[in-house]
């Protein structure tokens, strides 16, 4: 593993997986294909767009002009900001997954993660030079901004919905049905996890004050 | 070796877990009594304690004043010059003081009748305004009239019920408050009566109802009564005006009016005003430039048997603008600026100098502040400290269009608090107008001013393209030119290399 990061191979493959993600935007039918079926996707350059998305995301805290974000740095916590992409994506990827699985879906776990990461990539490109655009427009100027800011979202949840698609080989009209029962089972998750923490928290509860009285009494 | 280990990991576990429930130190709720007496808001709405602004230089009882019979419910104050009357409700009469000094008051007259009327005597008057011509104004509340007096109090009219259609006419005619404007018209809010301000032609004659406050309703409200039952409809509440509480009219002519009767959602939804400024067409034309409402307190929670919003009861206007409005619910005074940025907010509920029971009239000379405590029968004179005195000396100067001066005062105000942002704003501010770009761009970034910036950054901006003006020039066309360059050297050289010349 290790040894093959000296190789020159490794690191072709990996830079043409990324160049991939740019094709993948360009067309998102096509390459989302081929993302998969002729593996033309890696793990590590999902995983780098995740980390670009993540890293930009924060950077925009900082770098962004105040006129258009503006930051209460005392109550900001970076894990939980992280978390804001992070969960989300988590729970969409396992919900995606569990549900089409059962109705024909082609797509595995890990590559309804790759494909949503690559589906990403709009997100890291467009924010980028937003960020540095952001330091030099004044307020009036400032609907570009808010214009490209959506822009990039929702470019990002189309390229994400139609990979969807061609992962699991799915017609449009099924796909569609799939991404809002994918929401739904997103809810679904959040649902089962807020039940389970609390009823851990209940469990320890309880001994903690099992063990209260025994102090107690003792 | 791994013992050590082991019990390092546990230390650190310990810690963690330590650390993470140590519970987070609490923060201060503006809306109880955790803040300093004087405070401000801060961009995030989150109160920054302050040093103090004004400060009490002496409480005045009716002992104090040395009056025989003691005040009863005062209900207002008017300052005409450095006289300054109370109408002492209760007792149905009006003291006359003269200021000497901020420390010092005389008693001059009091006024408990007057020549020209079978009734010559007052009942619960409530209110009181002199005008440029000297006339006394007076709102004799329990006897339903307004009189116009000389000022040897000889009466010269007499103002009663609105004649008007739209009247309920079992209603029994309180006025409450009173302005005078500067042709002797009479602008009154009666109590019961909510169609706005009624307004009186100097010859006494009715002529309608000016600047009622608007009236809302959500969509929903609409529906429901649409279905509603003749009864249920009865019991729903009406989408009426709502009743001003007191009125003021600053030195251009322009009324000030507050209103108490407001609900939280309402001021958050800005679907209500607690105050209005209302020019002649009866229409609002306050500046809500502040990041945050003028409404006084934003945090409502309940804290010392408090709760819910601000509840305005009277207003001053001084003559840079700023006007101050005084809080029924919490015993405090709003300064607000013409932009309506949050100047200052100080005072509570209590018996100690500076604190009030039920606040019901401010009035100012100068910059005094006086406040008017109906249920103490007192009257607090509050005078700018040196923190107050220099915000208004930069605000002045500002004005005046000294801007050097007023940045170098807003620079003391900032050693003074630096947690004023209107101080870092106005230095921003002076900076701007001396041309100083890049300096206001700093200060306006501090605190958030957008509008501001926008408009340094602006001319900053122009500055640096006409300066740097070759280079981007350059820059431009070597990003054109190199790659067109490149290329151009790559097909020739290919040409070359392709050339049969060089093949045979």
């Amino acid at each position: 593993m290790v040894s093959s990061l000296t190789k020159k191979e490794t690191w072709s493959e990996y830079w043409r997986s990324l160049k991939f993600a740019f094709y993948c935007m360009t067309h998102p039918v096509d390459g989302f294909w081929d993302l998969t079926h002729e593996h033309r996707g890696t793990y590590a350059a999902a995983n780098t767009i995740l980390i670009a998305t993540l890293i930009i995301r924060l950077a925009k805290l900082r770098f962004t002009s105040f006129l258009f974000l503006q930051v209460y740095w005392e109550e900001l916590n970076i894990f939980l900001y992280l978390a804001s992409v992070l969960f989300p994506l988590a729970l969409w990827v396992v919900g995606n997954w569990a549900l089409t699985t059962l109705f024909d879906g082609k797509g595995k776990l890990g590559q309804v993660y790759m494909a949503t990461c690559y589906g990403l990539i709009p997100y890291p490109v467009i924010q980028l030079p937003l960020m540095l655009l952001s330091n030099v427009v004044t307020v009036e100027e400032g609907q570009f901004y808010s214009v490209l800011s959506a822009l990039s979202l929702v470019y990002a949840a189309i390229l994400i919905i139609s990979a969807m698609g061609q992962i699991h080989e799915f017609s449009a009209g099924k796909n569609l049905l799939f991404t809002v029962a994918s929401l739904f089972a997103m809810l679904v998750q959040v649902f089962i996890l807020t039940i389970f923490f609390s009823m851990i928290s209940q469990g320890v509860l309880y001994f903690i004050s099992l063990v209260r009285e025994f102090l107690f009494r003792l | 070796m791994k013992k050590i280990s082991r019990f390092i990991s546990i230390a650190l576990l310990g810690m963690i877990v330590a650390v993470g429930i140590t519970p987070i130190t609490a923060r201060a709720d503006g809306s109880t009594g955790d803040t300093s007496y004087t405070y401000n808001l801060d961009y995030w709405g989150d109160v920054q304690d302050s040093p103090d602004f004004y400060t009490v230089s002496k409480v005045f009882t009716s002992s104090e004043l040395g009056l025989d019979e003691k005040m009863k419910s005062p209900e207002g104050l008017f300052a005409y010059g450095d006289l300054l009357y109370v109408c002492d409700t209760g007792n149905n009469r009006i003291i006359e003081l003269k200021r000497v000094n901020s420390e010092k008051f005389d008693v001059l007259r009091i006024i408990d009748s007057f020549q020209g009327d079978s009734n010559s005597t007052f009942n619960a008057p409530s209110d009181i305004a002199i005008s440029e011509e000297g006339n006394f104004f007076i709102a004799d509340r329990g006897n339903g009239r307004i009189l116009k007096l000389d000022p040897d109090f000889n009466l010269l009219l007499k103002f009663d019920k609105p004649v008007d259609n739209t009247l309920d006419p079992s209603i029994t005619f309180q006025p409450n408050k009173i302005v005078i404007d500067t042709a002797e018209r009479v602008y009154c809010i009666a109590t019961g009566i909510n169609k706005g301000l009624i307004k009186y032609e100097a010859d006494g004659t009715f002529s309608g109802f000016v600047g009622a406050t608007k009236v809302t309703y959500d969509f929903m409200d609409y529906l429901w009564k649409k279905f509603a039952t003749q009864a249920q409809r009865a019991q729903m509440e009406d989408f009426v005006p709502t009743e001003y509480d007191n009125i003021y009219m600053d030195y251009e002519g322009f009324i000030y009016a507050v209103t108490g009767a407001v609900t939280r959602e309402d001021l958050r939804a800005d679907k209500a005003d607690a105050v209005r400024k209302i020019n002649l067409m009866g229409n609002d034309i306050l500046v809500r430039n502040g990041d945050w409402g003028i409404y006084g307190d934003i945090h409502m929670g309940s804290g010392g048997g408090y709760e819910g919003p601000s509840y305005f009861s009277d207003v001053t206007v001084f003559d840079n603008d700023i006007f101050v409005c005084l809080d029924r619910n919490r015993g405090r005074c709003f300064g607000y600026d013409d932009q309506g940025h949050l100047v200052f907010a100080f005072g509570g509920n209590g018996n100690m100098d500076g604190y009030f029971r039920r606040p019901v009239s401010i009035e100012h000379y100068g910059h005094e502040l006086y406040v008017l405590d109906n249920l103490d029968c007192a009257i607090t004179v509050f005078v700018p400290t040196e923190f107050g005195t220099l915000v208004y000396d930069a605000i002045d100067k500002f004005d005046q269009g000294d801007y050097t001066a007023s940045g170098e005062s807003w620079e003391r105000v900032m050693q003074l608090n630096g947690n004023y942002d209107l101080a870092y704003i106005g230095i921003g501010r002076s900076y701007l107008r001396q041309e100083r770009y890049k300096e206001a761009m700093d200060y306006f970034e501090v605190k958030y001013d957008e509008d501001n910036y926008s408009m340094a950054f602006k001319q900053y901006r122009k500055e640096w393209v006409e300066e740097h003006i070759a280079v981007i020039v350059i820059v431009l066309l070597a990003i054109f030119l190199i790659p067109m360059g490149i290329g151009k050297i790559k097909s020739l050289k290919h040409e070359i290399d392709t050339a049969d010349i060089f093949n045979t």
